[in-house]
Order: structure tokens, then sequence, then C-alpha cells
């Protein structure tokens, strides 16, 4: 049977080509690689190579032609001893592109009904608390997870025998060994990567940044080969990593130690990102993300490790990932925040009550998925939302909830979303310019009265 | 050159077993390989040979529009995955960089399924979700398939660490080129794996060009056997293009990792006849060096001389050969341009478990 020579692409772009020459003549027997002829355009030059083998029955475009098409058909080789005619056959052409989906799923229009979570069913009534710091919470998440399961380890600098470098590890060298906590060298890049690789064949990896302003180096691995695979593997190969430490900002650190990534993370598929501001949610949430079969970015705060909060002592106590805790009711404006802007916003929610107004404190806990239905439900009953995070404004967290709530709760509001956020300045270290570049309980106050039209 | 006179190396084995000290590294390149038996020619052969058609016939609906995006040929360099395949166990992993798809043929994943993917189509490997660079197989041990150049190395010691904490025997093999040599994170992961001991292979595959850049241009230290020194992890330079020499040096540097004594780099001196990817304009090495590699090493050329010479087998037999390979690659090939595109609603899926 014979095989049509098509005019080969060089690129996807490519759509025609001069065909420079033959190094093969009519009537030569050719064999699999060998270099039949020469196509060029403006950028390349291309040999076009035998896969099949036969004899060179026809040359249907003569050396020196220009603008050959792709897919015409260029030479006819044919078995030995077989005649073949000069009309070729019609050669297979590339799929039609299918039309888009249609993205109504994710912007859909204004929303009627919008259910929140009820955070106070996450805890049975009655239920014994203890008073521990989110430290201790922290700690005891990981402990008590790496007793169930001996595929769970933690792996990072200073994880083992100096206890974490904010001793968020204290004490599990001791109890687990060193296989199961592992100081690395410190070689972000190399260690995040060799933890996703771990974690492809099914260990349960912890992995400590020091800080997440470290991860920076190691961010291709969190999203290049954490995020991506399930994906990229249809399904097959998952990556059940979390990867934790202090973000943000701490205290007097300077520039290239305090940057909020909370809303770096949050724009990845394949990512959860999770970012707890207290004991309780701390101690819950980890224990979750430990569990779950999804890459975790699990976003601390320094300057929360130390306060202390009520934890309930359950033997197994989950905080279910991706579900917002209504941390104040209130009727007349919805503050939404997170890790420690839930400090501020909840003390200006304390001095907004002073001054007659009632403010529903909304903590998203789960930053990716983002529960927006609670945030929406707490909308629709105030018509006014203001939101906290130390990131950068451009493109942050409270950007997306501002744009959720315009494009599903527009007809709800009486004012428009106002955003409190660190300033738009990389970190000063001087105490009272840092005081500056922060949020404040202030900003939020005024912020909320300019919405509340007082 | 004749077979029969060339001696069996069983003794080079167990000379080599000794540790090759940091400040020299083990230059093997010129030392005589072990033969292969007949059969083990015959199965190289067909391997070989199976990559470099699939390969051909990949670059051909590269041309017919058929397959998207970028598309790296393997096509020279087969007696490297070949070489090292016949030395590996049942459960040793395989990682490495974007020219995948010889590596996916050598662990004996399944044609069609990697030719569907490079088309895009849903009976690919990922789906049509992941592309020529990204195809994974859990059951044959095959972790990708990597787009960003070096990472599959800080990813496959990960495999390796996995295998030391479940203490399980199997070893990593981890390939990257000469390109991805000089990345900080491979750096990162030597001294990892000496650290800790690691049982992972770094398979250098040094083609001689980082896409357009020759190795001399963008290396300080051009013997890449060398470049586990400072961390005290062995390597040897080895004749890529001789399927025996690479498998000999395969189970020198697997049986070190298996004995628990850490890491091996293998630099593999290879050759790509085919550009970087598609669309490459050829113009940083002669066509004069192509053909003299093509034509003076060939690591097709050199089993099928030994099949015919040594081995008596007539042309027919490798052609009964050729005909079977050609059929895999056809019916491949077929499959791919047939089958359907993943379904619309599959965009949505395996964003999360």
């Amino acid at each position: 049977m014979s095989i049509d020579i098509l005019m080969p692409a060089l690129s996807p772009t490519m759509e025609k080509g001069n065909l420079a020459k033959w190094l093969k003549n009519e009537g030569d027997r050719i064999k699999s690689g060998d270099i039949l002829a020469e196509i060029e355009t403006d950028k390349a030059t291309m040999e076009v190579e035998a896969v099949d083998e036969g004899i060179l029955a026809k040359i249907l475009v003569p050396a020196g032609s220009q603008d050959v098409p792709v897919n015409q058909v260029i030479a006819i080789i044919a078995a030995e001893g077989e005649t073949v005619s000069a009309a070729p056959k019609a050669a297979p052409s590339a799929p039609a592109p299918v039309a888009s989906p249609s993205i109504a799923a994710s912007v859909a229009g204004p929303v009627v009904s919008v259910t929140a979570h009820d955070a106070s069913t996450e805890v049975p009534a009655g239920t014994e608390m203890v008073q521990i710091t989110m430290r201790e919470a922290l700690r005891d998440a990981m402990a008590e997870e790496m007793r169930l399961n001996g595929d769970v380890f933690v792996i990072g600098e200073e994880v083992a025998e100096y206890q974490g470098a904010y001793k968020i590890t204290q004490g599990l060298l001791q109890e687990f060994g060193p296989k199961r906590v592992v100081d690395t060298p410190i070689t972000e890049h190399g260690f995040a990567g060799m933890a996703v690789g771990a974690a492809l064949t099914g260990l349960r990896p912890i992995v400590e940044f020091m800080t997440f302003n470290f991860a920076m180096q190691a961010i291709d691995h969190i999203i290049n080969s954490a995020a991506k695979t399930l994906y990229m593997s249809g399904g097959q190969m998952g990556c059940p990593i979390v990867f934790r430490g202090p973000n943000g900002a701490a205290a007097r650190v300077g520039a290239q130690h305090s940057q909020d990534y909370t809303a770096w993370y949050s724009q990845v598929p394949g990512l959860l990102v999770v970012s707890p501001s207290n004991a309780a949610d701390a101690k819950g949430l980890l224990k979750a993300a430990i569990r779950n079969p999804n890459p975790v970015v699990f976003l601390e705060n320094e300057i929360l490790y130390g306060q202390t909060g009520s934890v309930p002592k359950i033997d197994d106590f989950i905080v279910p990932i991706g579900k917002a805790r209504i941390a104040r009711s209130g009727k007349d404006v919805t503050i939404v925040s997170f890790s420690i802007g839930m400090i501020y916003a909840l003390k200006a929610a304390d001095e907004l009550a002073s001054q007659g107004i009632e403010a529903e404190v909304i903590d998203l806990r789960t930053i990716r998925p983002m529960d927006i239905e609670t945030v929406l439900a707490s909308v629709q009953k105030t018509g006014r939302c203001v939101t906290v995070e130390e990131g950068w404004p451009q493109s942050g967290v409270g950007s997306e909830i501002s744009a959720q709530i315009m494009e599903r709760a527009f007809d709800y509001l009486d004012a428009p979303v106002k955003r409190i956020t660190g300033k738009d300045v990389p970190m000063p270290y001087a105490a009272n310019l840092e005081k500056l570049a922060l949020p404040n309980v202030a900003e939020v106050v005024e912020a909320v009265k300019s919405v509340c039209y007082r | 050159m004749a077979l029969a006179t060339r001696k069996s190396t069983a003794g080079n084995k167990a000379a080599s077993s000794a540790r090759p000290t940091a400040a020299r590294s083990t230059l093997r390149k010129n030392s005589t390989p072990s033969e292969f038996t007949r059969d083990e020619d015959v199965k190289a052969y067909r391997e070989m040979l199976l990559i470099r058609r699939f390969e051909e016939k990949a670059g051909q609906m590269y041309g017919m529009g058929l397959i998207g995006g970028f598309c790296h040929l393997y096509i020279g360099q087969e007696a490297v995955v070949v070489g090292m395949e016949m030395a590996q166990k049942d459960g040793d992993q395989v990682i490495t960089g974007y020219r995948d798809h010889g590596h996916m043929l050598a662990c004996g994943m399944d044609a069609k399924g990697v030719m569907a993917e490079l088309t895009g189509r849903r009976g690919g490997l990922s789906k049509g979700k992941g592309g020529s660079m990204h195809m994974f197989s859990v059951e044959k041990h095959f972790y990708g398939g990597h787009g960003i150049v070096g990472a599959q190395v800080s990813l496959g010691t990960g495999l390796a660490f996995a295998n030391h904490y479940r203490d399980n025997g199997q070893v990593s093999i981890a390939y990257f080129g000469d390109g991805a040599a000089n990345q900080g994170q491979v750096y990162e992961s030597f001294n990892m794996a000496e650290l800790w001991k690691l049982p992972v292979v770094y398979v250098i595959e040094n083609n001689r060009y980082a896409m357009g850049t020759a190795v001399s241009r963008a290396s300080a230290q051009t013997d890449f056997s060398k470049r586990g020194i400072s961390f005290n992890i062995p390597g040897e330079q080895v004749d890529g293009m001789d399927v025996r020499a690479v498998r000999d040096a395969a189970e020198r540097a697997i049986q070190w990792c298996r004995d628990g004594k850490g890491p091996y780099i293998l630099e593999m001196q290879t050759y790509r006849y085919r550009g970087h990817s598609m669309s490459d304009p050829a113009k940083y090495r002669s066509k004069d060096e192509v053909q003299k590699m093509r034509e003076e090493h060939d690591p097709i050329e050199q089993v099928r001389s030994r099949l015919l010479g040594a081995w008596k087998l007539t042309e027919d037999d490798l052609k009964a050969v050729d005909a079977e390979v050609r059929e895999i690659v056809n019916d491949a090939s077929e499959f791919a341009t047939h089958d359907p595109e993943p379904d619309p609603s599959e965009l949505w899926t395996d964003i999360l478990k």
C-alpha cells in the first residue's frame, strides 16, 4: 500500500513553508530514518525524515517550491513493485476545537439562597475545654496524627534536635525518633521537592518552613510539583502533603521576613490553603490537613503562637477544611478576616458595639476553597462588608471576597465593600513605620463606620 | 568487531565493587562491557527499535498537526533507558524530565496510551490532560514526566527517601540532562542523598546540548561524573550509545544503592539526532556531526550488527522484529488519531482528590 508524505509543520502555528530541497530522488529505496527533504520557514529549517520503508515513487512538490501548505502531500512512498496513482489519499486532519464548556458554574448571577456554615456544631455541647497555646495545639495535632499513622513524618530545618525554631515541634523527636522527625540542611528548594517526591509514593510529609518567606525558594515544588500533579496525571497520582510554618509579619524583622503569602497560594487550583486564628482551629484544622489527600498550605502566624485558647478535650477533634466560622454574630455589618486579622476584627467589633454598631465577624479559616456561602449569607443580612488582612492590597484575599460579593450579592449591598490591608510597601524596619504598614483596630473601626455611613 | 574475540568481563564487575574515591571519579568509558546473551541482544534491539519507531511516528504526527505544543524526541539516546531498565528490578522507580517518551516505553507503559496522550485524547495515560511532558504510572512506578528543568532530581531523591523510610529495598532512578545538571536543586539533592544514604541513581544523560547550548559553553566542569565529588558521591562516565556498557554501569550503580551505600552518579555520554524540540533551527551544530554519530555510534545498529554477525540471525529474523514493532507503533498512531478528545466535563475533574 502506498504511503503519503505530508508537508510537516515546524510548530503548531506554522501554516506553510518552503520545500528547500529533496535529498532523495524518485525511484530511491527509502528506509526509516532516511532524510527525504529539507523544509524551511523564516524561523527554522527542518529535515523531513522517513518513518516508513519502500520506494520513493513520486515527488509531487518540486524542490524550491514556496509556501507549501502544511499537510499537503509532497511525495508518495510505495512498496517494492507497486504502481501508484498520482492521486494522494486524504490526510487525517487535526481535531476541530471543541466549544469551551460554560463557565456559568463559577460566575452565577445573584444568589438568593445561601447557607452559612454553623461552626457551633463542630464541638458537642458540654465538651470539656482545655486552655493551651496555639503552639501546643499545633504540636499536639502533629503528635496525635503521627501516633495514628506511621506514614506521617515531619521534615524541615531545626525541627528535631533544636525542637523547632519556634518550638512547634517540641518533644516530637523524643517521642518519634529521628526517622520521623527529620532535620534538614538549609535547602528549602531541595527538601520541599524531596518531600513532594515522597508524598507521590503515598507517604504523608509535614514540611515545616522556618517561615513562609523562605518557602519562596520552594514555591516551584509547591505549585508545579505538588498542586498540579493530580491533574496532569489524569487523577492517577495524588500528593498528600502539608506545608506549614509562620506566615506574614512577626515584629521588626524587616521586608524579607514579613511577607504574607495567603493571596499567592490562594490563587492556585490543586492547593488547599488554611490559616487559623486560634488554638482550637489550629489543632482541628492541622489534623484535618494531615489526613487530607491533597497538598495543603497551612499558614500560621508567629505572633499568635503564644496566645492561649480553649481547645475541646476530644480524642479526635477535627475542624473541616473549607468552612468559615461566625466568630461573633451581628446584624449591621459583616467583617471578614482570618489569622491575625481576626485580632483586629474582634477588637474592632467590641469597640463598634459600644458605639451601637453590631458587627458580624467571620473567620474564614480556610482561604481555598473559600467558604463564600457563609460570607454571602451574612452580607445578605447586613448589606455591608469590610475585609481585614495583613497582606498587600492588590489582588489580595479582600479583593477576591469583594469581587465575589459584587458578582453574587450585589443587590443586597447598601454600600461598597471596603478592604483593610497591609500597606502597599515592603515592610519597613523602624518601629513607627512598621506599625503604619500593618492594619490596626482603628482602621477597621473607621472602615466599618464609613460603610455604615456613620 | 568480531564478537567471539571479546572476553566476558565478569572479573571487571567484581573489581568494580571497590568504592571509587571522591577525588578520582572512575572512568569506565573504555572498558569492555559484559557481553549480552543472544536473548538479551534481541530484547535490547526490540526495545530500542520500538522507541525509535515510536518517536519517528510522533515526529511525523507532529508534522501533521495531530500533536501540539512541545514534543521532545528521544531518537539517538535509546540505549540509555533500555540498558538502565535491563538492570532494574520490579518496584524500582523511574522519574525524568520532559524528554520522556522513551522512558515510559522502556518502563512497559502502553504505547497507545502514550501516543494518545501526545495527541491529547481521552485514552491518553493522563486522559489527555498532561501532554507529552506529563505522564505517570503508579502501576509501572513511573513518576513523570516533569517540565521544570531539574525538578525531577529533588522529586526523585524524594522517591529514594520514601524507599529508605519504608526500608523496602527499592531504588529510584532519576534521569536528567547536561542542562539540568547546572540547576541548584541538583546539588541540594546530592547533599541530602549522600547525607542520608538514599538509594538513588542519578543518570545524567549528556547529549552534548542543552537546547542549543553546547556543554562546553554552559559547564565549567564538563565531566559530569565528577559533579558529586564534593558530596562524596561516586560517579562514572559511560558510553551511552552502547546498551551493554549502560547495563553494566547500571548494575554497579543500582547494587551500590541497594546495598545501602547511598547515591551513585552515571554520566551517560549520548547524542540526540533530532532537534531539542520540533521547532529547532539546528544552527548550533553541523550536519556532519550528526551524520557521524548516526553512522558510527548508532545504538541500534551496534546491536543489529551483533545479531546478524555473532548471533547469526537472518535479515528475515530482524524483519519480523521490525514488523512486530511497526505494528505496535501503527496501532498506537491509529488509536491516537481516532480516539475522541476528552469530554469537556474533564476540564473540572482531578483538581483535588
